[in-house]
């Protein structure tokens, strides 16, 4: 149906590195000795722990409630024994701590009662109930919850299989092997948003999952039917180029509409899922299973490269053990290339939005070269996607001039990595951009304490000073009062002294008066 | 020679009556210079600069009676701002300071409820009432520390606030230099 693709600026082709990991099927891990859930797995906000240390727990059972409306719920990943509640590092640059649920596996893998729901037939609140009280959180990376995103109105479902970053594949092994779920989950969640058509969106470099994605669709589930037609699902090719994963960059691709940088896709009737989370959605509602695990993609110097069926709260450490990191790996790097970090501590666990390790040496990622100057030669600006100008932004990061920053909309920049990957003269730009955005967000932090504090203080003196007012209007009043009470008492006694002499007067006339009669 | 002085008088008159008339009816309330230096203030109200206030001691500085390096949670770099805006000359406080963001928490197990903390606190920050427990709202807090001296039990205690992933930043990329011989 839709004949013409559309490009967005800039972009760049890195090598792939996919067929490292991408062969090999998806293989299941042994559990680990304990599993580390952390309660903070959505990017908005942590769930409420509701078991104790020494609770038995089965596989799929809510350990962590959803807190507020955007809160995301956290389930056992297997059966066995809570045993411990405390902070462990978090998946994270800066390798903090966040409060998390350990549980020891008791081996058994016993679920919890399944209860399916019949997308067709339950209403749409408890779907997307469902959706949140299962812990869906964005696969991509992201982590935005998948419930807020599926309570929308919209016109076109996109769905991104694109996965441009390089290295990681487990994507490509999921719509290779699971796509009849991909679809299902698909049509359940344009039904859910409405949307008349829905696109899946591939890079066409991975011509195996777009087979598969095609073929799914063609013997579409009847309970996806009754929510989607199949005519109305269509799988569409992209060409391979970095980063069309990205969301405004795909919806650009596949819709021709170029949404503003401080405007949502929702915005123009668009929405956009990842295939594993749209896989997760399908798991969730038909087949009543909470979000435990994930697909994770181990890849780099390691024996056994491949996609790994993980279980949420295995410790990097282990599952690397597993795979058997070759000697040489000077550090890890969870996400891809691009856009990952590099892990401060491998005791750190798997978490719903890490979708690859890579086992880094120096063969395979040189160190880089030192950073020369900027020579201005604009190679950036060329290959920035949202059209910024990443000189400009490196100059006024590298002063610490914020407001410059800012005004040349540092924020439009998603960290994709394209400018420090063209640049010649080896500056790590994304690194002094991620710098000075969080130096802005820690101004404005506290100027809105700053701001806060002032009128408090302010509404106090007012108040004090209101208070002393009052205060002396009130005693004035008391006094005034005394004084009235005391006139008037003086008032009367003057008064009372006169009745009394008049009286005195009376009396001595009276005793006067038989006197005078007598007299006559 | 009499229309010119004519004209000249009349337009003088003319011109008195308007600006007599902005100067009552456009007059600007309060001081914005004052208001100006506020901004830049860090609005902790912890009164170290002498002054009972952000506010008063923005006043004071606007009319040219304080110096503009007294306020200590701002240290130099807000002095030097002050220098830039006023063009008065800056002299460094001597004593560069990082220091966290810290809250008051109050020991609610010493707490006698006396009520004096809350009477010092300039942002209304503590909540309680006469032999009732106290306790720090600590989003309101400002880490002015004048809650500490008026209490007699000593229950009160500064701490740093968490680092959490919202709050942690990203260093400023530092390249490591290369050893040579």
């Amino acid at each position: 149906m839709i004949s013409r693709l559309f490009s967005f600026r800039g972009g760049i082709k890195p090598d792939s590195h996919k067929t490292e990991s991408s062969e090999a099927s998806i293989r299941n891990v042994p559990l680990p000795s304990r599993l580390v859930v952390l309660l903070t797995q959505g990017s908005q906000g942590a769930a409420r722990t509701i078991v104790t240390v020494g609770d038995k727990v089965l596989k799929g059972q809510c350990i962590g409630e959803a807190e507020g409306v955007a809160g995301t719920a956290i389930h056992a990943p297997t059966s066995g024994t809570v045993t411990e509640i405390g902070p462990y590092p978090m998946a994270h640059p800066s390798g903090l701590a966040s409060p998390a649920i350990v549980i020891e596996p008791d081996g058994e893998e016993r679920w919890i009662t399944h209860e399916p729901l019949d997308p067709a037939t339950a209403s749409r609140e408890d779907l997307i109930l469902r959706i949140q009280a299962s812990g869906i959180v964005g696969m991509g990376g992201a982590t935005f919850p998948s419930h807020l995103k599926a309570d929308s109105e919209i016109e076109t479902l996109i769905i991104n299989g694109a996965e441009c970053e390089p290295w990681i594949t487990c994507d490509d092994r999921l719509m290779r092997e699971r796509a009849a779920h991909i679809v299902t989950g698909s049509a359940i969640l344009a039904h859910l948003t409405g949307a008349r058509q829905v696109l899946v969106g591939i890079e066409d470099n991975k011509p195996e999952a777009i087979a598969a994605m095609r073929t799914a669709i063609q013997d579409m589930e009847a309970v996806a039917r009754k929510c989607l037609d199949a005519d109305k699902m269509n799988v569409i090719a992209v060409p391979t180029l970095y980063p069309t994963g990205g969301e405004k960059q795909l919806v650009r691709v596949l819709t021709g509409i170029d949404v503003p940088p401080d405007k949502r896709i929702t915005d123009s009737g668009i929405q956009c899922f990842n295939v594993a989370t749209a896989h997760t959605v399908c798991r969730a509602l038909l087949h009543g299973e909470s979000m435990v695990s994930r697909i994770v993609t181990v890849t780099g110097s390691v024996e056994r490269p491949g996609n790994y069926e993980t279980p949420l709260g295995m410790p990097v450490a282990d599952l690397l053990a597993f795979c058997g990191v070759k000697p040489g790996t000077s550090r890890v790097l969870m996400g891809g290339p691009m856009m990952g970090f590099s892990l401060p501590s491998l005791d750190a666990p798997i978490a719903k939005g890490c979708n690859c390790l890579i086992a880094a040496s120096n063969e395979l990622f040189s160190p880089p070269p030192p950073e020369q100057p900027c020579i201005r030669c604009g190679n950036c600006a060329n290959s920035c996607p949202v059209g910024l100008q990443p000189f400009e932004l490196y100059w006024a990061s590298r002063a610490k001039n914020l407001d410059r920053a800012e005004h040349y909309h540092l924020f439009t920049c998603m960290e994709c990595g394209c400018c420090a990957y063209v640049c010649p003269a080896h500056i790590p730009l994304v690194d002094y951009f991620r710098f000075a955005k969080s130096e802005i967000r820690a101004r404005n932090e506290e100027r809105k304490t700053a701001e806060q504090a002032r009128t408090r203080f302010e509404f106090r003196s007012l108040r004090l000073e209101r208070e002393k007012t009052e205060k002396a209007a009130r005693l004035a009043a008391k006094a005034a009062e005394t004084r009235a009470k005391a006139a008037s008492e003086a008032d009367s006694a003057l008064i009372a002294a006169a009745v009394e002499q008049a009286k005195m007067q009376s009396s001595v006339q009276d005793k006067a008066a038989p006197s005078r009669d007598q007299q006559t | 020679m009499l229309a010119a002085l004519l004209v000249m008088t009349g337009i003088a008159l003319v011109l008195g009556t308007a600006l007599g008339y902005a100067a009552v009816y456009f007059k600007v309330e309060g001081n914005p210079l004052a208001e100006q230096i506020e901004a830049t203030l860090p609005q902790t109200q912890c009164a170290q600069c002498g002054y009972p206030g952000c506010r008063p001691y923005a006043e004071a500085i606007a009319s040219g009676e304080a110096e503009i390096n007294l306020c200590t949670p701002g240290g130099d770099d807000n002095a030097q701002k002050l220098a830039e805006m006023l063009g008065r000359e800056f002299k460094p406080r001597g004593t560069p300071v990082e220091k966290l963001k810290t809250v008051a928490i109050i020991d609610e197990q010493t707490c006698i409820g006396c009520t004096l903390c809350i009477q010092a606190c300039p942002v209304d920050a503590i909540i309680g009432s006469a032999k009732q427990m106290h306790t720090v709202v600590s989003c309101y807090c400002t880490g002015c520390e004048l809650c500490l001296p008026p209490c007699p039990v000593d229950c009160i205690a500064l701490v740093e606030e968490p680092r959490t992933p919202q709050n942690w930043r990203w260093k400023y990329p530092v390249k490591g230099l290369k050893v040579v011989a």
